[in-house]
């Protein structure tokens, strides 16, 4: 099957050539519910030493959360590679994996193919795309079912 | 009201972070077992109520900055659990209540759901 790509919100800075004052990446691995949260907790506490707004810190941090356990739900593995910019902080994260079939149905409120097991640790209610798109300025999706998936988001500093 | 009082009338054991609760005050409180919920809806500040006792409520409050968990029927959390809620300082507390009858007497007296985000 072919790439597909999603996207919502205004692009202010280039994905590409942007100046980047911080860069961090942080391995996700797949069906590891025990650790799930832990990148979020992480990228959280380096946001804090930048002294951003809390408001921005827990946005970035509720979609970086949700992005992480659709990895372990969803995907083999995945890089999670936060980049603090001078008006802008964003996360890109990629995985290997099963890639979202039809993404326009992943982002409904509601829609999921969640399992019980994933559902016991209080996630796959299919918030996760939905809640990500809340909190973020802008949201890229980029899939291809059976190679994986590549999220991008960013939370704008200013305006 | 005071997490103090919170405590006598819920009957809960505080499991942990006794040391922050002198004068802490709850103004709101968000009550689910799923955590989508809790980070879409809960306003930062407010008592997470649950019955998820998983690593996953520890991140959860965490990241939607929240003041404290306060797990329903006599549930507990694993250790592992513990001692990352340790590392945040907010306090772990647990009730024999049913979810429904510890978030009704919070609402009779009183507590509000607060502001959504």
């Amino acid at each position: 099957m072919n790439e597909s790509r999603w996207s919502t919100g205004e692009p202010r800075v280039p994905w590409e050539g942007a100046e980047i004052l911080y860069g961090e990446s942080i391995r996700i691995v797949g069906d590891d519910f025990e650790h799930g949260g832990e990148a979020a907790a992480k990228i959280k506490a380096i946001l804090k030493q930048f002294g951003l707004d809390p408001a921005v810190i827990r946005r970035l941090s509720i979609a970086n959360f949700e992005a992480e356990m659709n990895v372990i739900m969803y995907a083999q593995e995945a890089e999670m590679q936060l980049q603090v910019l001078p008006d802008a902080v964003r996360v890109i994260l990629s995985d290997r994996g099963q890639g979202i079939p039809d993404i326009g149905q992943a982002l409904q409120e509601g829609y999921s193919t969640a399992t019980p097991r994933m559902r016991q640790r209080g996630f796959g209610a299919g918030l996760g795309l939905p809640n990500i798109r809340r909190n973020t300025d802008e949201f890229e999706i980029i899939s291809t079912p059976g190679v994986g998936t590549t999220l991008r988001y960013t939370i704008h500093l200013q305006g | 009201m005071l997490m103090q009082e919170l405590v006598d009338l819920l009957n809960c054991r505080v499991i942990l972070g006794m040391e922050f609760m002198e004068g802490l005050e709850v103004t709101a409180c968000f009550a689910a077992d799923l955590m989508s919920d809790v980070l879409a809806f809960a306003p930062p500040g407010s008592l997470l109520i649950t019955g998820l006792a998983s690593i996953q409520s520890a991140h959860t409050a965490d990241v939607a900055d929240l003041a404290g968990i306060l797990y329903v029927s006599g549930k507990s959390p694993a250790e592992p659990v513990i001692a990352l809620v340790r590392s945040q300082r907010i306090p772990l507390l647990t009730t024999e209540l049913s979810m429904f009858e510890a978030c009704g007497r919070l609402y009779a007296s009183g507590l509000a759901p607060g502001v959504r985000p």
